[in-house]
């Protein structure tokens, strides 16, 4: 690490432009960015879109909404019913391909292609570390550590423990690999093992892959800040055209409808939480309300801008889970979980190589509907969050990028779910309170902070920590959508964010109302399987693009 | 009167805000005083420059040219911004303290509903600068 990781940035985010930053091979193209755009006056609002991105994707949203919601019986077994097949038949393609990413990135930070600069050689970083890791994690990991961090750890102890149970030669139990059958030790390690490899290194690959890729074309190569740059190696100028609004067009479905259902079943999740904990009526009214709350909050976040509104709400988010991971710890079995953290990182490695293998696996119900389908999840999310990611990596190497991508929040990762499903198993395993257990999903949590003191103060930090990482997404999820839809213009009219804020909380709130939430999240999860392969090539665009840069 | 004047451009949209630069460079002319031309850019490629060290140079060579045309002094100062839609205000704040000027002479749009929305910047950088501020309607 050198000087310029430690300097400080302005704080204001504003600087008198320094001398210039060093060399970068731009791409010669003769493509201006904005180009497409038109510019509209919508009473008194100007308008500056990319034709036709912007308006395929706001009329192909509204159709598939519409359709949702007037053949939802016959739309979600269609939609569930493409999820299911992507993620069962083509599970050896999903888990390979994330092998790969997991790999290119470590091989990148061990290589000299290591030493190039995102935003030339001179580039200082725009965010302190805290400001971008906060950042990175109120983006795109959050919330499903809030819900997940308690009951993935004990899904998968349960299953383990039960161990492999077969039926006309076709395994019936969901336990991951051989399971470990009545031995508790085991059984504990493998379900903290399975837990973590969703949620450390494979996860953030994806995103690193997305975000390196993007800032890299961007920053050091000149192009738009929008996904179909990271195709140019490939396409060439063609990327300008049909083959790139596809792309485009693609990458804000998978955004808004992942948004949107996200949002939906989150309101859905919050209120069960806020009904457990204060006994709020638990109907369509309250989930309606959260959602235009949240959406409310959000809106003042994106009208406020990324320094103002989106890193600040990280921020205070990050601050939160601190506090919350803190006292859970502490107050927690703290040398279990202390130890433990060792004890699971070396559960991890040890079964990394037989939980990620693609081809000739037995658990079929584990490697399939678990890990495939995040895995679809991850990748359908990542032109999102690798976007935003991108927006606030530049200055960095590409080794301290996919240092800090990679490999700290993975170990946060490992943390996290040492320390809330940890305490969740030991209260199962040593004390016998299978409360956790038996509550639904939503409400593992706050089951698991019942068993610890102060429950009433650590329960509402938990719910708001959930409603903010909901805000964190949304906010920063409209900023990629409208940079994306305004042809890669970071710097579009304002009224526009307002727009794809407010419709996505519409979205959530018609799902909710109508029916369709599970449907749509299905197409969702689907698109994972088109940017697989979006993703794949993007390995070959960076290794290309790094090659040519000066380092 | 005034020492200096401070005049917000943006490249992108120069047609729109020749009305602003002609009466800077007039009243500098009036005062023979130098005008700062101020542009704020993002760090990713937008559709003036690829990188900010482009713009700057973009918006020195505009500075050049309309000095050159006017025979007012007129220098270029190009700033970066992470989220420049969100920031043009506190930007221009910055850019004041910066240079000195004295008097900021601007394009700003009529009042509109959208406002309750998303506020003029000329209207409010009144609102948070003792210095005088010229709105050009």
């Amino acid at each position: 690490m050198d000087d310029d990781a430690t300097r400080a940035p302005d704080p204001s985010g504003i600087d008198a432009i320094p001398a210039p930053e060093g060399a970068t091979t731009l791409i010669d193209t003769d493509y201006t960015i904005g180009q497409d755009n038109v510019e509209l006056q919508v009473g008194p609002f100007g308008l500056d879109i990319h034709n036709p991105v912007f308006l395929i994707s706001g009329l192909t949203i509204v159709a598939f909404v519409v359709l949702t919601l007037a053949f939802q019986n016959s739309v979600e077994p269609l939609f569930a019913g493409l999820r299911d097949f992507l993620t069962s038949t083509l599970a050896w393609f999903f888990l390979g391909a994330a092998n790969i990413f997991v790999i290119l990135c470590l091989v990148l930070i061990a290589s000299p292609l290591g030493r190039v600069r995102l935003g030339g050689k001179e580039a200082t970083p725009d965010y302190s570390y805290i400001g971008w890791f906060a950042m990175l994690f109120a983006a795109g990991m959050g919330i499903g550590l809030m819900f997940y961090g308690v009951s993935e750890p004990i899904s998968h102890y349960s299953t383990a423990i039960g161990g492999v149970s077969a039926e006309a030669g076709v395994r019936t139990d969901w336990a991951p690999l051989g399971g470990a059958a009545g031995d508790q030790a085991e059984a504990v390690r493998l379900g903290m093992a399975a837990t973590i490899f969703h949620w450390a290194l494979h996860p953030w690959a994806i995103y690193a892959i997305v975000a390196l890729a993007l800032a890299l074309f961007s920053y050091n190569k000149g192009l738009p800040l929008t996904i179909r740059s990271i195709f140019y190696p490939i396409f060439g100028e063609r990327v300008w055209g049909w083959t790139g609004h596809v792309i485009d067009v693609l990458a804000v479905l998978a955004t808004l409808f992942g948004l949107a259902t996200s949002l939906g079943f989150g309101a859905e999740q919050a209120n069960a939480g806020l009904a457990f904990l204060f006994g709020l009526p638990n109907n369509d009214g309250s989930k309606v309300v959260l959602i235009l709350a949240i959406t409310g909050v959000a809106l003042i976040s994106v009208v406020a801008g990324l320094d103002a509104g989106v890193k600040r709400l990280s921020e205070i988010n990050m601050v939160l889970a601190a506090l919350l991971l803190g006292f859970v710890i502490l107050v927690g079995p703290t040398v279990l979980i202390l130890g433990g953290f060792f004890q699971n990182l070396w559960a991890y490695v040890e079964y990394l190589p037989a939980l990620s293998n693609p081809v000739g696996r037995e658990d079929a119900n584990f490697s399939q509907g678990w890990t495939a389908f995040y895995w679809a999840w991850w990748i359908s999310w990542s032109p999102f969050v690798g976007m935003f990611i991108a927006r606030v990596s530049r200055g960095r190497t590409v080794r301290e990028f996919l240092t800090c991508v990679l490999i700290i929040p993975s170990l946060v990762s490992v943390l996290w779910m040492t320390a809330f499903g940890g305490t969740a198993i030991d209260q199962i395993v040593s004390q016998g309170i299978t409360a956790v257990q038996d509550a639904p999903l939503e409400l593992k949590l706050f089951e698991m902070l019942q068993g610890l003191p102060l429950t009433q103060i650590t329960s509402f930090v938990g719910i708001l920590l959930v409603i903010v990482f909901f805000v964190t997404s949304s906010d920063s999820g409209s900023l990629v959508i409208d940079t994306i839809t305004a042809g890669g213009k970071v710097n579009a009219p304002v009224p526009q964010r307002v727009f794809w804020a407010v419709f996505e909380g519409l979205i959530a709130v018609a799902l909710l109302l109508g029916g369709g939430l599970a449907a749509l999240q299905a197409m969702a999860v689907s698109t994972g399987f088109p940017f697989t392969i979006v993703l794949l090539l993007g390995c070959f665009a960076i290794v290309k693009g790094l090659m040519s840069e000066p380092r | 009167m005034y020492r200096k004047i401070l005049t917000p451009i943006d490249l992108a949209h120069r047609d729109r805000l020749a009305k602003a630069v002609d009466t800077a460079i007039d009243l500098a002319r009036h005062w023979a005083i130098p005008v700062v031309l101020v542009g704020v850019t993002e760090a990713a490629p937008s559709a003036i420059a690829h990188n900010p060290q482009e713009y700057a140079r973009k918006l020195a060579a505009f500075a050049e040219e309309t000095a050159q045309a006017t025979g007012v002094a007129v220098e270029a100062r190009a700033y970066t911004a992470h989220d420049p839609a969100t920031q043009i205000d506190e930007t221009i704040l910055k850019a004041v303290a910066d240079t000195g000027a004295d008097l900021v002479v601007m394009a700003s749009h009529a009042p509109t509903i959208g406002d309750a929305l998303v506020p003029s910047h000329g209207g409010r950088l009144a609102s948070h600068t003792a210095i005088s501020v010229f709105l050009v309607r």
